[in-house]
């Protein structure tokens, strides 16, 4: 049971934008010893609260009470000294530095207030990182461990720096399932030490699961606060998006088509034997037209290797890749374009988007990079596409001009699906599409994925949410320790538990 | 006004209007053209007609550093293409006959546009950093120029090679519309093709533009070659001007001018957007300032700091973090978001998720 005094309280916060009004007149409340999820899709103001609440942004209206003082904090700085910390969705740590240098950066244990006394730094190090049940060797840089390991790090320092209030922004986004279970340990940990903890992830689950108060934003105004126990996943979901659920029930009941008819043609793609050492071992994969084909495995297992492999972003060392009879001889990018293969990578920011352009710009990048420079998509044709791509996955804003970077996450990934529908693929890879948007903007983008198949479009769909897999796949394709270990049919037969089953024992077996 | 002082060139304008106010407090009749023998004449003209050899070595390293690149050689091609024209010339029998003269304007240019693309081929086919593979030409291209000349300064005397450098057309200086014509082609292509474009992406993010299959090698080769090129016209005219070629001394320094042109025209040294009109700008402000050292009387010993302070002040006038904290705390700077006009930050805010 949460304290009755509040340790953070925020009023009637007002935060505008050059034409958005982000946060309008939100009230927000923090009790100690407990996990607060922030809900709301993406765009709803959930990040701009935060970045509020820890001194990024002034807000223009509004105040903030933290322990009982009135705070208003000019910089991230200050919002940590007075005892709030953010672990952001990237770690924002120096990758080159070691793991106990990493948790004292700008506050080392001092030799006579001189020199970094680094024994004292490891052993406090060390003690630290046990009380998360963390033991690895912290004079190892940073960047040699996982990102799960590197977020248990970066959580360690802010409850080590103020441990008051830690504000946890989609940590578990990039983290499989064990790793998840090893963060809430140590969430659960925090809370009985009093931490007030405020968590964002766009996964209900593990909100279900780790939560005990919620508060819902929408269109950046406050919906309410409830407790986690009584509030129905349905009435979340409902209140999130305002209306309809209509569109998620919809796409359940999809007829999907025989894999069996679809895989009667010729493949589209056939990889025989493709690998690269250290990437994943040498496989075997056929994709049909109009076929889904799903990629499932633990993070690290080998799935977006496959992806890139194929499209050519790595260059395979073995095995070759046959597209309609022909085989694929030169290997990079380009190649792979030029048959009619589109990528969209799993890291929107750095392998995606150029997030300084505008959005017609990132939007036609794919096409003009085909054409070359020399031969410009005439001004007009290039409005008409980027406006009817903006309008059918309805992209928000709906302004060409905007910069990609003021997009929030659902509407980026849009934005790299039309650059590469604009160039009529006839295989799309889709990486993580959905990950880190809002559930709005997920259900458009499985319904795109159904219709474009479909329409007779391949398409190899990666993603760490099985559920999903299953909903969008003809068949699904398995990998464990960078290795394609099987090869599923998605029939009535195929379920979640069976995929992981595969996973964890690594034998196709019958069902 | 708000969407004015928003503009990405406002400041860099604003500079350029206050320094050459500042002349006119100095020398009243700053502004003041006059009109002599059919040719313009006076300090503004002066400016626009000695900042023509750097407006074209910022030209071409505004397009280098869109890359994320940069060219520190851009001095040493200088004083390149003065040599070979100038090496040329000194070899005719008539050096002031048009044919000789134009074969060594296209041999230098021809030389500055392969030492472009060697600096090219450095960076994009083998990979090395740019500051590094540049480097190597900085340093190399003296020697190549005392070479080209045998450690002499050659002095020649050809009246249409000295009409680049300081000639008249139309009224106006050569050098000058020489720039605008090499300006507004360069801008035209950029524009108009999709070269711009395929430069912002590839300096905005290189492995998304390697993903979306973009051939950045050639688009980096290209662009230190028009880089080399641009530093060879600036070369002409300026060993024009002199009518000599000086290999130690040509174009010294000229790069840092240019990159602190492209910096101060708003274009970050990071890669990725660019503007060639605030290069433009930039450029002129360098040059204005030199002038205003000699106008204002500043002592020639502290003409480097008085240029130093000057840049300093217009970076961080472009800074909005700067300008939020020096302004923020006077100036009626905060809207109330009541009264629902334009808010007050700047516009590179993020609208996150």
């Amino acid at each position: 049971m949460p304290d009755p005094q509040p340790i953070l309280q925020m009023k009637g916060i007002t935060k505008e934008f050059p034409g958005v009004t982000a946060l309008a007149d939100v009230d927000f409340r923090l009790f100690p010893g407990e996990v607060h999820a922030l809900m709301g899709e993406n765009g709803a103001g959930k990040s701009t609260l935060i970045k509020v609440l820890t001194g990024v942004y002034q807000a223009e209206a509004g105040e903030a009470v933290l322990a009982g003082e009135r705070v208003h904090f000019s910089s991230p700085l200050k919002a940590q000294q007075a005892g709030v910390s953010t672990v952001y969705q990237e770690v924002n740590l120096c990758p080159n530095l070691s793991v106990a240098e990493n948790i004292f950066i700008g506050r080392e244990p001092r030799l006579f207030g001189l020199i970094n006394n680094y024994p004292e730094m490891r052993r406090r190090a060390r003690e630290l990182l046990a009380r998360v049940e963390l033991d690895i060797d912290v004079t190892a840089p940073l960047a040699s461990y996982s990102l799960a390991i590197q977020q248990l790090i970066a959580i360690v320092r802010a409850v080590d720096i103020s441990a008051k209030v830690v504000i946890l922004d989609e940590p578990t986004s990039s983290l499989d399932t064990g790793e998840v279970a090893q963060l809430f340990r140590v969430m659960r940990r925090l809370k009985e030490d009093g931490v007030a903890l405020l968590f964002v992830s766009h996964f209900l689950e593990q909100i279900y699961e780790i939560s005990d108060r919620m508060t819902i934003l929408r269109n950046g105004r406050l919906v309410g606060e409830w407790r986690t126990s009584e509030l129905s996943r349905i009435e979340l979901v409902s209140r999130m998006i305002g209306t309809e659920l209509s569109v998620l029930e919809a796409l359940e009941e999809q007829p999907k088509r025989e894999l069996a008819a679809l895989e009667r043609q010729e493949p589209f793609l056939q990889a025989a034997q493709v690998g690269k050492t250290g990437l994943v071992a040498p496989f075997d994969l056929a994709i049909h037209r109009g076929e889904v084909v799903g990629l499932a495995g633990l993070l690290g297992s080998g799935r977006t290797e496959v992806a890139r492999l194929i499209f050519g972003a790595d260059r395979a060392e073995s095995g070759t890749v046959t597209i309609d009879g022909t085989p694929l001889s030169v290997k990079t990018p380009r190649t792979a374009i030029g048959r009619n293969i589109a990528f969209c990578p799993e890291n929107r920011k750095t392998e995606g988007l150029v997030e300084d352009l505008t959005v017609r710009e990132n939007i036609i990048l794919a096409m003009q990079a085909a054409r070359g420079w020399l031969r410009p998509v005439p001004a007009r044709r290039r409005d008409e596409l980027v406006g009817k791509y903006i309008e059918a996955l309805s992209i928000r804003p709906a302004n060409p001009e905007a910069l990609v970077r003021n997009l929030s996450g659902g509407n980026q990934q849009k934005v790299l699906l039309a650059r590469w529908l604009i160039t009529q693929p006839k295989l799309l890879i889709l990486d993580e599409p959905t990950r880190g948007i809002d559930v709005g903007a997920k259900a458009e983008i499985q319904r795109l994925v159904v219709s474009l198949a479909e329409e007779g479009m391949s398409v190899l769909f990666i993603s760490a949410e099985l559920e999903e897999v299953l909903r969008l796949s003809h068949k699904v394709g398995v990998l464990r320790d960078r290795r394609l270990v099987a090869e599923l049919a998605n029939d009535e037969s195929l379920t979640a538990d069976r995929i992981m089953q595969t996973i964890a024992s690594g034998e196709g077996g019958a069902a | 006004m708000i969407t004015l002082t928003r503009h990405r060139l406002f400041w860099p304008v604003v500079v350029l209007v206050v320094l050459l106010l500042g002349n006119l407090l100095e020398k009243p009749d700053f502004f003041a053209i006059r009109i002599q023998d059919g040719h313009l004449y006076g300090s503004v003209i002066d400016i626009l007609r000695f900042g023509a050899p750097l407006m074209l070595v910022a030209l071409g390293m505004t397009l280098v550093i869109a890359t994320g690149g940069i060219d520190l050689s851009v001095g040493s091609v200088v004083a390149i293409a003065g040599a070979v024209a100038c090496l040329h010339i000194s070899k005719q029998p008539d050096q002031n006959a048009i044919g000789g003269v134009l074969i060594a304007v296209v041999m230098a240019l021809g030389a500055a546009l392969l030492f472009g693309a060697f600096n090219g081929i450095m960076v994009s086919r083998i990979g090395i950093q740019p500051i590094i593979a540049t480097l190597i030409l900085m340093v190399a291209g003296r020697g190549i120029a005392q070479l080209i000349m045998d450690g002499q300064i050659i002095t020649i005397n050809s009246t249409p090679y000295k009409w680049i450098g300081a000639g008249w057309l139309f009224t106006l200086p050569a050098a000058v519309l020489i720039a605008l014509a090499m300006i507004a082609v360069t801008a035209l292509i950029m524009r108009r093709s999709a070269l711009g474009l395929l430069l912002e992406s590839v300096g905005g993010n290189a492995e998304a533009s390697r993903l979306v299959g973009i051939q950045s090698r050639s688009l980096v080769l290209l662009v230190y070659a028009i880089c080399g090129l641009c530093a060879g016209l600036a070369g002409l005219m300026i060993s024009s001007n002199v009518s000599s070629a000086d290999g130690n001394n040509a174009g010294l320094l000229i790069e840092l001018d240019a990159i602190l042109a492209v910096v101060i025209g708003g274009t970050a040294l990071t890669g990725g957007r660019f503007s060639i009109g605030g290069t433009v700008i930039g450029a002129l402000v360098i040059q204005t300032l030199s002038t205003t050292v000699y106008t204002l009387g500043v002592p020639p010993e502290t003409t480097l700091i008085f240029k130093a302070v000057v840049v300093t002040i217009v970076c961080l006038l472009q800074s909005p973090a700067f300008r939020r904290k020096v302004f923020g705390r006077w100036g009626p700077r905060r809207t109330p978001p009541a009264s629902g006009s334009a808010p007050s930050e700047p516009t590179n805010v993020k609208v996150p998720a």
